[in-house]
């Protein structure tokens, strides 16, 4: 992105990465992406009692341009599928996806042609979160699970380094055709 | 058009409410700081209950991955030696997954089970970032030991037949003794 990013890796980019992690994740907009009923424990998160902006995330942008995360709450149909990817495309970089609900996660019951069997089909999704809806708690803690894998991300040479990593376990991860039980 | 009395009084009835507000405490709850308890029966993460011994009570049926609207649960059962006991009676479930990402925490599994082995517990801190670790395995979902209680494999410890084991009579005896300590595990 800006000169972060152009520094060669070594003691300065510690204390950096450690601040741009805690500037990260304490202005975390969310992109809205309610489809079901998630969206309203969604929107519960959002109103007074479960109040998000005490963790900087009560504005719900409409724009995907100003959003770092895309809370996909509720089951997502094939005709939905190219929109939320469209939608994820636009978002700006560092960008996390947080698949709230068993639909989003999996296809949940609904284990049938119309409903894409997981957004991960889709999306890199990194955080998954079960429950149907989740309560609005189930969110925030999802969300504070997201806050510290964001502040462990790494900057420039050593987020190279991170993502050939991460594309390395990808690659050599056993494929789902492969699984056994729940897993297949 | 409006009125004179609406266009002067309405905008300080409507920002008198605001002013009130300022009055009323906060409703909002600080949930990573300091946690509410759920309501009782909460639907939360299940548990695969034990006898006082520690023997499971899960028998392996299937019936709760049959009840399951949403085919989040996998049994596999298999039969007891005399050699290796898990559970009390003939058999018991060798294999128990029950996939998060698949379970919308309605609790027919829980209605199914003959032997109340599967329960619900309010624990709803799920989320986690793969979904293999969403699958739970036997070994999650097992009930702690509590005191007294031994890990399966291992002969009925209480009672002398089955209908003595069964009815708690002989744990009852027990924990009177005090060779096996009363818990949340010795109930029935």
């Amino acid at each position: 992105m800006g000169l972060e990013e152009k520094l060669p890796s070594g003691v300065l980019l510690t204390t950096v990465e450690g601040l741009a992690g805690y500037f990260r994740k304490a202005s975390f907009w969310p992109a809205t992406f309610g489809l079901a009923c998630c969206a309203i424990e969604m929107m519960e998160f959002g109103a007074p009692k479960y109040d998000s902006s005490r963790f900087g995330m009560e504005v719900f942008r409409a724009s995907p341009r100003q959003a770092d995360l895309m809370i996909v709450a509720g089951r997502v149909s094939q005709k939905m599928a190219p929109v939320l990817r469209q939608i994820y495309d636009q978002m700006p970089g560092p960008k996390y996806v947080l698949a709230m609900g068993v639909c989003a996660s999996s296809g949940g019951m609904f284990n049938n042609y119309a409903i894409v069997q997981g957004v991960d089909h889709i999306v890199p999704v990194d955080m998954y979160l079960p429950g149907c809806p989740p309560r609005p708690e189930m969110l925030i803690d999802a969300v504070m699970k997201l806050h510290t894998k964001i502040q462990d991300t790494k900057l420039g040479a050593h987020r190279v380094a991170e993502i050939a990593a991460d594309e390395k376990v990808a690659l050599e991860a056993v494929p789902t055709t492969a699984m056994k039980g729940l897993l297949r | 058009m409006a009125t004179l009395k609406e266009q002067l009084w309405d905008p300080i009835a409507g920002f008198g409410v605001t002013f009130r507000t300022m009055f009323k405490k906060p409703v909002t709850v600080q949930y990573p700081f300091e946690k509410r308890p759920t309501a009782p029966r909460f639907h939360g993460r299940h548990q695969l209950n034990r006898w006082p011994d520690g023997l499971e009570k899960c028998i392996g049926c299937e019936l709760c991955a049959w009840a399951c609207p949403a085919d989040a649960i996998f049994v596999e059962g298999a039969s007891n030696t005399e050699d290796e006991r898990f559970s009390p009676g003939e058999r018991y479930g060798r294999v128990y997954q029950i996939n998060y990402l698949r379970c919308i925490l309605c609790g027919l599994c829980i209605e199914a089970c003959p032997t109340r082995a599967l329960t619900m517990t309010n624990e709803y801190e799920l989320a986690d970032t793969s979904r293999e670790s969403l699958i739970f395995e036997k070994s999650d979902l097992l009930a702690p030991l509590l005191p007294g209680m031994e890990q399966p494999p291992h002969p009925l410890r209480l009672g002398d037949d089955e209908r003595d084991y069964y009815s708690g009579q002989a744990a009852a005896r027990a924990v009177a003794e005090g060779s096996v300590a009363a818990g949340p595990g010795g109930e029935q």
